[in-house]
């Protein structure tokens, strides 16, 4: 049935129709209305969870292991400041291989405090392990969090699902919420890998000496390199029971264009726009989502990017000293590919400002009047000096 | 007590020093609590003793976690249980003095505060013993740790854990130590069948490498700890109900001067400690009587 919900409540929807058993959250805007929804769902009898009010978002990730270790369903979420503080963490939830869900939305990091979007505090934890999905809008969001417990329960790694502060946390759209057996369907009560037991009593999370600790990163790695297989199979199954699919990565009008616009999260449905007004301005410009940014699904990558003569990655985030990090990782996918489109890098809409169309019809017309990238990448929409 | 080797929860050629208090202390714990038990270890002691992988010194399941989240994650793993149903195994959090009283603080008080359904224990060796013993906001006044070395030995006094863990007024809070065991094992089941709240032991574990004595003297010096009230035995129920279980007489002086790391204090030190200890069993003497 649609509804209209706002993005954190596509998530907390999702979160209840998924059965999931314990979820532990400490506040933090714009993330608060996941949270607020849920522990609803869970006083009201509508979501039979535990949930725990812990007292940092360290200790909410500690929590969500601790629970995952025991062998149940486990959500948290979080944004920005509480993504890097709980950073430690991470790392012991996909070490420790636990298919544990979080949803996080993307905001700017401090100082100066700002609470808007900007996806460096997700970036900043790409070498964490965790399967990473930036959504586009409400639908996504919701199909995504549902998918991602599918996966990380089949693949047993965490899976962060990722969306824009406000544009998409806060906004409201139409979004088909299915019913619970349609659910259960997909995503059918867990059967852990992992679990506690005193019966059959192991150690988890122990010290590993040199002589296995790298076969247990190797095993991660694997892991990550069937995530792209994987998922193309899980979202199969849940197109033919929802009608929808995403792919990892979407290609639009690649097939015949010169200069491909990449683009990821809400600045997505703004390139849509753009995407139309130049193709009506007769220019042949095409677009790549990036849904799936952990693993980086190099293969769809290269075929949606290899025909094109220019490709424009709009960053918004910024890697200091290196630069937009989308780019970086554009750059190393193509650059062992014979005659590959050079990589045109720039940076737009940090900490909550605009990507607007006129952004976008920047960026496209200044690349296509340049022969070669810049060696740096390229601020967007910065004011002048006054 | 008897001797049952054989239906201890602790393997034999587990990698602690000779001496340990810690090791004896889950000896003891673990014939308290049964093998419906899971232990929680964040980084300390214990998280070598335990065993590297593939092996495990104890009997029973063990999750290892990070330094400052043993509260957080025995609340998530007690969690779990409670959603599967399994009311029975106690959840136990077996951390060193580092992370309780220093890195483990918060996530300790967060989970009390919530009064999880979890056993807490605090083993306290009174630095960090595992990292090559620096001080901690446990290492008592006086105390050469190589981070309070020379002249610049620790003036500052130890933080009272039992008191915080009191003020979050939580069912049960007991000291113990491991030169008392019949004491020390009556406490541990009484923690143990003491659910649906958080349960605090505070238990004194002689580290000989980091308090340069000989390790056949951890047990006498752990006595001697208690006998002069250095480490007084007691028990706070909710918060308000104070029990005392032994009353010591001797003077700091004996305790002191059977440890290295006290060995560079004057007798006027001494006597300041003495002023110290006495002062610290007045307020509890007060509360006890109350």
């Amino acid at each position: 049935m649609k509804q209209v919900l706002e993005g954190s409540h596509a998530v907390s929807e999702a979160v209840r129709l998924a059965r999931v058993q314990v979820v532990s959250a400490y506040p933090i805007t714009p993330q608060t209305h996941i949270v607020e929804a849920i522990s609803e769902h869970c006083s009201s009898g509508r979501l039979a969870a535990r949930f725990m009010c812990v007292e940092s978002e360290h200790s909410a990730m500690a929590s969500v292991i601790g629970a995952a270790s025991g062998g149940v369903r486990t959500f948290t979420a979080t944004s920005g400041q509480g993504l890097a503080y709980m950073h430690e963490l991470l790392h012991w939830a996909s070490g420790a291989r636990l298919p544990i869900v979080m949803a996080e939305v993307n905001r700017a990091l401090a100082p100066g405090w700002n609470i808007w979007v900007d996806q460096t505090d997700s970036l900043s934890q790409r070498d964490t392990g965790w399967i990473q999905f930036y959504c586009e809008d409400g639908q996504e969001v919701f199909d995504t969090t549902l998918m991602a417990y599918r996966l990380a329960e089949e693949i047993n790694l965490p899976i962060m699902v990722i969306l824009d502060a406000f544009f998409l946390s806060h906004t409201y759209e139409p979004v088909d919420i299915p019913d619970q057996e349609l659910v259960d369907r997909f995503v059918p009560p867990m059967e852990p890998k992992i679990r506690l037991d005193t019966a059959d009593p192991h150690a988890l999370g122990q010290m590993v000496p040199p002589g296995a600790y790298m076969e247990m990163r190797y095993d991660i790695q694997q892991a990550m390199e069937r995530v792209p297989f994987l998922y193309r199979q899980m979202e199969g199954i849940f197109a033919e029971l929802f009608g929808r699919a995403y792919g990892d990565v979407e290609a639009v009008q690649c097939d015949d264009a010169d200069i491909v616009l990449v683009v990821s999260g809400t600045a997505t449905g703004t390139c849509r726009q753009a995407l139309s007004d130049l193709r009506s301005q007769g220019q042949k410009v095409g677009m790549l989502k990036i849904k799936m940014f952990r693993p980086f699904p190099d293969e769809s990558i290269r075929r949606a990017l290899n025909g094109a003569a220019k490709i424009a990655v709009v960053d918004r985030n910024c890697s200091f000293g290196a630069g937009g990090i989308f780019a970086q990782e554009i750059r190393s996918t193509l650059c062992n590919l014979e005659n590959g489109p050079p990589v045109f890098s720039y940076i737009a809409g940090l900490g909550g400002r605009d990507i607007t169309v006129d952004t976008l019809e920047e960026i496209y017309y200044r690349t296509k009047a340049l022969e070669q990238p810049d060696m740096q990448s390229v601020w967007i929409g910065l004011e002048p000096e006054t | 007590m008897d001797h049952q080797p054989h239906s201890d929860l602790i393997h034999p050629g587990h990698v602690a020093c000779p001496g340990c208090g810690a090791a004896i202390a889950m000896k003891f714990a673990l014939r308290a609590m049964g093998p419906k038990t899971m232990v929680v270890i964040p980084a300390c002691c214990w998280g070598v003793i335990a065993g590297p992988y593939p092996q495990s010194s104890l009997k029973v399941p063990v999750l290892q976690t990070a330094f400052a989240t043993a509260g957080a994650a025995a609340g998530g793993l007690r969690a779990a249980l409670d959603m599967t149903g399994d009311s029975e195994t106690v959840v136990m959090a077996w951390a060193g003095d580092g992370g309780t009283f220093d890195i483990g603080l918060q996530s300790l008080s967060g989970a009390v505060e919530r009064n999880e359904d979890i056993l807490y224990v605090c083993y306290d060796n009174e630095a960090y013993m595992n990292t090559g013993v620096q001080r901690s906001s446990s290492t008592p006044y006086g105390a050469r740790t190589t981070t309070t070395p020379g002249l610049g030995w620790k003036r500052s006094r130890k933080k009272n854990i039992v008191e915080i863990l009191a003020a979050h007024r939580i069912p049960y809070a007991a000291t113990a130590s491991i030169a008392f065991p019949e004491d020390m094992i009556r406490k541990f089941e009484k923690a143990r069948h003491l659910k649906g709240g958080s349960r605090f032991l505070h238990v004194y574990a002689t580290c000989p490498t980091g308090w340069a004595i000989p390790s056949e003297q951890s047990i006498s010096i752990a006595r001697l700890a208690v006998h002069c009230n250095m480490f007084p035995l007691y028990e706070v129920e909710n918060g308000v109900d104070y029990t005392l279980n032994y009353q010591g007489n001797v003077e700091v002086d004996s305790y002191l001067k059977a440890q290295g790391r006290f060995r560079h204090l004057n007798e006027d030190e001494i006597m300041r400690i003495q002023t110290m200890v006495d002062e610290d069993w007045d307020l509890l003497m007060q509360k006890v009587s109350r």
